[in-house]
């Protein structure tokens, strides 16, 4: 029989330290679903997703009773809208929007990730048009999320898109002024965007996946930061290995589930996304974990060291774990969505510029950000741009989904509610980006990217 | 299948006696039973086989949802293949 501490450790592990699995997504092509007739197409789109993901959450829920572990969200991907779209003559694509917006409902899922174009070499006709479309999709969308990717290691910065999503990210937070920009939650901008990604907001099936996959993100923050408690003061060897341990068996959680979730569905296995995804719920901090480690706030100087050990271990934890790892893989830092990162503001421990710093070393970037609804569009791009070169040079995924919030001023606060939280408004600079903006073209790519 | 029983809560009496009434109306066979005080509370874990079983899981789970109310235990029916997973390589 299986050991009895054993057996009380997973127990506590779910109930105390809200370990749980953040996501079955499942990834759809939509590559079929193309028409010239754009009212087909969109009947083709909402008809193959509602086949897929029929039983998606009643699995989900399944494998939620039998093994006892928490599964929050179930969710789907789908190929980039761009490219579905932009074969039919249709100007607007927000009918598009709408149209996953349906399918997501009817399935039951609470996002729909893919109304997406890939840019960062330059635009097709149907990535303008999608673009052109996002405030108003997000607006009268509920579940849609979005997302550009605008730079790639191996192609550089595409700058025309990184102003282009300044002035969007501005508009989609207008259009929802009167949700407080909510609509910006759902919108990320990347650099080295993956393609199997199950998160929100950033995921969507990209053109190299099969047909139909699953992939699975875990969490458990909480568990770490438990783990840790167990080995108070100790060195960093024992830190480090006590975090791996730890992703190791959230890990193997992870692909218990998602191999589980495959078979139930008849749809491959993809990847398991070994993340550590903080939730608003007390005890479910990534910021606890980096003052776990010794630092009276998250924010102080040895966070970015903090962090890097966490991210890396995280990662050569769940490795082994899984038959494949993928996505994002590593810590997430919302602001928003992580009580210790929003006390770590309030208490001014924590800006932009530190932010920035740690997005150099964790697996996503500056996410859930709230900053002041009168900062200029080109102020926004900037901070893309910034982003885009920490993840272009140093060869990974980094992204931007930041609000700036329609009448709210530094020190206010913004309740988003649910799993994106609440955020206190964030200084930027207030020194002009405008010129440097405004040149446009393509940030070449970096010299250590030829690698052929 | 097979899977863990754990209930975890204050020493009482019945509380074997509640569980195991249950799970022989349900065609449940117990495997194996363990008990013993794990970090401060009282702890008893079953392996059972649920093959046989001639109720669906959620209603065995509806049956000892009623049973943890009435002995002020926690009572939890897990597969066994996620401590597999978790604890063994």
């Amino acid at each position: 029989m299986i050991n009895s501490n054993e057996i009380i450790e997973t127990i506590r592990m779910i109930e105390e330290e809200k370990l749980d699995i953040r996501t079955i997504t499942m990834g759809i092509s939509l590559r079929d679903c193309c028409d010239s007739d754009g009212e087909k197409a969109r009947r083709k789109i909402y008809d193959k997703i509602t086949r897929y993901a029929e039983n998606l959450v009643k699995v989900g829920e399944e494998i939620e009773m039998e093994y006892g572990i928490p599964i929050i969200n179930k969710r789907i991907s789908v190929t980039p809208i761009s490219m579905i779209a932009e074969s039919s003559d249709e100007e607007d694509y927000v009918k598009f929007a709408v149209a996953l917006d349906k399918a997501a409902k009817t399935t039951g899922v609470n996002f729909i990730g893919g109304f997406s174009a890939l840019v960062h070499k330059g635009y097709t006709i149907g990535d303008g048009k999608l673009i052109a479309s996002i405030p108003e999709a997000l607006n009268i969308t509920e579940r849609v999320c979005s997302s550009v990717n605008v730079a790639t290691s191996k192609v550089g910065i595409n700058m025309d898109a990184v102003r282009q999503m300044g002035e969007v990210i501005k508009k989609t937070a207008e259009l929802t002024a009167d949700r407080d920009g909510l609509g910006c939650a759902k919108l990320v901008v990347f650099a080295n965007a993956p393609e199997d990604n199950p998160f929100m907001a950033g995921a969507f099936h990209g053109v190299g996946e099969p047909e139909c996959v699953i992939n699975v993100g875990v969490s458990g923050p909480g568990a770490v930061k438990a783990a840790l408690e167990r080995v108070k003061g100790a060195d960093f060897d024992t830190v480090a290995e006590t975090i791996k341990r730890t992703a190791f068996k959230i890990t193997r959680m992870g692909q218990l589930v998602a191999r589980e979730a495959s078979k139930r569905l008849n749809v491959p296995f993809g990847i398991v996304d070994l993340s550590l995804a903080p939730t608003p719920a007390v005890g479910d901090s990534v910021a606890y974990i980096l003052e776990e480690m010794g630092l009276e706030s998250c924010g102080a100087h040895g966070t970015t060291a903090a962090l890097a050990l966490l991210n890396d271990a995280v990662k050569k934890g769940g490795v082994m774990a899984s038959y494949h790892v993928g996505g994002l893989s590593g810590a997430f830092i919302p602001v928003s969505e992580d009580a210790g990162m929003i006390e770590a503001v309030e208490r001014g421990a924590l800006n932009i510029d530190k932010l920035e710093a740690m997005t150099c070393v964790c697996s996503v970037g500056l996410d859930m950000i709230a900053i002041p609804g009168d900062t200029p569009a080109e102020t926004i791009s900037a901070i893309i741009a910034d982003e885009c070169a920490i993840g272009v040079m140093n060869n990974k995924t980094t992204a931007v989904r930041i609000i700036p919030v329609p009448g709210k001023k530094v020190g206010e606060v913004v309740e988003f509610g649910g799993l994106l939280g609440r955020a206190p408004i964030m200084q930027v600079s207030r020194f002009s980006s405008c010129d440097f903006i405004k040149r446009g073209g393509r940030i070449p790519a970096p010299i250590h990217s030829f690698k052929n | 299948m097979r899977a863990v029983i754990t209930v975890i809560g204050k020493d009482k009496i019945g509380i074997i006696a509640g569980i195991s009434t249950i799970l022989a109306e349900c065609n449940v066979n117990i495997l194996d039973i363990s008990q013993t005080i794990l970090q401060d509370y009282f702890t008893m874990i079953m392996l059972v086989d649920l093959t046989y079983m001639n109720v669906s899981l959620s209603e065995l789970n509806e049956k000892l949802d009623k049973k943890e109310e009435s002995l002020g235990v926690s009572i939890k029916v897990q597969h066994e293949d996620i401590f597999k997973a978790m604890h063994q390589i």
